[in-house]
């Protein structure tokens, strides 16, 4: 009796460690192992195991056309986000000018709406403009929510960056413009390329707002909602489980290049 | 890309040089200039302003008003990057995602050199650290990176190197060490350098000729034997090394030297060595400069009766004793442990002299005190 407190005591954060990540876990486990369910019509209930769903992701009507658009809706709103938001990091994080502060605080606005409020709005403001919802409102409106997100990741990356650096290249006779491709651009670099990732994340899966902002178009989060009430195809867990499995290889390439970079220390 | 470092050589001349921030005069009126192929040093206090006089040279800072130049070359206004004029920062500042390598090689390769290995390899063994050209900057000590920032600046071969506090982050063993390097690699690639430091033994030790900067202004420049033997102010008496200041009255005159009298009294000091603008000075000897022996013994030069020691500190080399003088005045006094001096103690009443040629004197009306609560050695 008196061990087995003692083995509970000493495993006490292990036994704790366990629960959290299992906690964390069982829901994409769960999406792992309903990829392969031998389902025709609903994937709530396990009905054998199968790779069908694996051999043929785009089997079920209209899941890789919402995966596509969803993909090209990503790629575009990061890279316009990731641009400005960069350049407003800038001038926020090296540059005094009026209102500077009050800039700073309007950034952070858009995370702190809440997102039923701001999807709502966006489709007003479109309709009453006269656009049509469709792929570039989708687009607008991704990029009008990532770009906080790339300012505050980029700005905290130029705030640690020491100026030093930029005055040494100037004094070894790069100019502005050289200084600025070799010393801070690829100083920044991970920041910027964290930005992105968040930013792609952020919109590959929204639901809300697109829903209002979308007009005809699908994408793969209005997909899964749609299907969802009419029974989600297993195709959608293929989907959900590759990018998992993708994100995961994002992760593990970005922590080998960079300890191949650094080297051993 | 310009090329920057085309004509431009020769001495660098500074005149009439000011920057103020706001109200603040960082530097005032500054003209000096240094001699191609010196090794200079700017030594002051932190805030004295030397580092914004460095960062002016260096195109980091735009005066507001005055000229630079080397040689002919009017450089007020040009760029850093127009400049032949390269810089070892305070903490390096090598770029953390190149190697070593390409550390040394920027300025070359910017300038439009393609071909940098020999160089750069040429460098990398002044420095002695040929092995390290493919590391990171944060794979190397501190010491080594130090070395790498010197190579990084002296690869491009400016008519001018800046060196902004180089050693300030090395530890005491490492920095004198370097101390003795760097004088050497500035013999080897005879090119002028500016050293920015508040360490005076540091400035000593390297540099040909030592300006002396206080709030803004040069207070004396000269050879560091010029400037510790014979300090024009109070505040480069004390700043250099220690002082003692004794108040005293110029009497009489006798051939070169005035006859001063302190507290009673009568010491010689050579008029030479006297910049005391009127009869009220204030007399300077170094503290090694001084004998002490007991009360009553017979001592020649000039002579300080009636001390009474007050604390004796014995540090291997040397002994530092405090004495108190009659008129409430403690002296410094240090002496070398080489069994000439009986052992002293606390509270003997001692005799101190010195040989008159050691004596120097300021002017009355300056502050004893300037300049030693900015002594290095006690921040």
């Amino acid at each position: 009796m008196k061990t087995a407190t003692r083995w509970f005591s000493r495993n006490l954060i292990r036994i704790y460690a366990v629960l959290g990540f299992t906690y964390l876990f069982i829901p994409v486990l769960y999406t792992f192992v309903f990829s392969f369910n031998n389902s025709t019509k609903s994937n709530l209930v396990w009905r054998g195991f199968t790779f069908n769903n694996w051999r043929n992701p785009c089997g079920a009507p209209d899941v890789c056309n919402a995966l596509g658009n969803s993909l090209k809706i990503g790629l575009l709103s990061t890279a316009i986000a990731t641009l400005l938001g960069t350049l407003i990091a800038f001038a926020i994080g090296r540059y005094a000018f009026k209102g500077r502060s009050l800039v700073n605080m309007l950034i952070f606005l858009p995370m702190a709406t809440p997102e039923i409020v701001m999807g709502a709005s966006l489709l007003t403001m479109f309709l009453n403009f006269g656009i049509n919802p469709g792929f570039a409102t989708i687009v607008i409106a991704h990029v009008m929510f990532c770009i906080s997100f790339v300012v505050v990741t980029v700005k905290a990356r130029i705030a640690s960056l020491d100026p030093r650096l930029e005055q040494a290249a100037m004094d070894l006779y790069a100019d502005e413009r050289e200084t600025f491709r070799r010393v801070t651009l690829p100083l920044l670099a991970p920041g910027i390329a964290g930005a992105a990732l968040l930013a792609f994340s952020l919109s590959f899966d929204d639901f809300i707002i697109t829903n209002f902002n979308s007009g005809n178009v699908n994408t793969f989060p209005k997909f899964v909602y749609i299907s969802a009430q009419r029974g989600l195809p297993p195709q959608a867990n293929v989907i959900g489980a590759s990018m998992f499995i993708i994100a995961l290889g994002v992760v593990l390439l970005g922590q080998f290049v960079g300890r191949r970079r650094n080297g051993a220390i | 890309m310009t090329d920057a470092s085309t004509s431009a050589h020769g001495d660098v001349i500074l005149s009439h040089l000011t920057k103020s921030f706001g109200d603040f005069v960082a530097v005032d009126d500054l003209s000096l200039v240094i001699p191609e192929g010196s090794f200079f040093a700017l030594l002051g206090p932190s805030g004295c302003g030397k580092t914004t006089t460095l960062r002016m040279i260096a195109g980091l800072e735009e005066p507001t008003s005055g000229t630079i130049n080397i040689g002919k070359t009017d450089i007020t206004y040009q760029k850093p990057y127009q400049r032949p004029v390269n810089t070892v920062f305070q903490n390096y500042a090598l770029f953390p995602h190149l190697s070593i390598f390409e550390n040394i090689a920027f300025g070359l390769r910017r300038r439009g050199i393609k071909d940098v290995k020999e160089q750069v390899d040429k460098v990398l063994n002044l420095v002695e650290l040929p092995h390290l050209a493919e590391r990171k900057p944060n794979q190397l000590s501190g010491g080594q990176q130090q070395r790498i920032a010197l190579a990084r600046a002296i690869v491009n071969r400016p008519a001018l190197l800046l060196l902004d506090e180089p050693l300030g982050a090395l530890d005491l063993k490492l920095r004198r060490q370097m101390q003795i390097e760097l004088k050497w690699i500035q013999t080897e690639v005879g090119l002028t350098f500016v050293h920015v430091t508040h360490d005076q033994e540091e400035a000593m030790t390297m540099a040909d000729t030592i300006a002396v900067m206080n709030e803004g202004q040069i207070e004396q420049m000269g050879s560091p034997a010029d400037l510790y033997d014979n300090p024009e102010t109070a505040f480069v008496a004390n700043f250099l090394g220690q002082s003692n200041l004794i108040k005293g009255l110029i009497e009489s005159s006798d051939g070169g030297s005035n006859i001063v009298s302190i507290f009673g009294h009568k010491i010689s000091m050579p008029k030479s060595r006297s910049h005391a603008e009127d009869a009220s000075v204030l007399v300077g000897v170094r503290p090694e400069k001084f004998r002490i022996q007991p009360a009553g013994t017979q001592m020649s030069g000039n002579i300080l009766n009636g001390g009474v020691i007050s604390d004796v500190s014995y540090i291997g080399v040397s002994t530092q004793y405090q004495v108190e003088m009659p008129w409430k005045q403690e002296l410094m006094v240090f002496e070398q442990n080489d069994d000439g001096v009986p052992p002293l103690s606390k509270g003997d009443a001692v005799t101190l002299s010195w040989e008159p040629i050691f004596t120097f004197g300021l002017d009355g009306k300056e502050d004893a005190s300037a300049g030693s609560e900015a002594h290095p050695d006690e921040d």
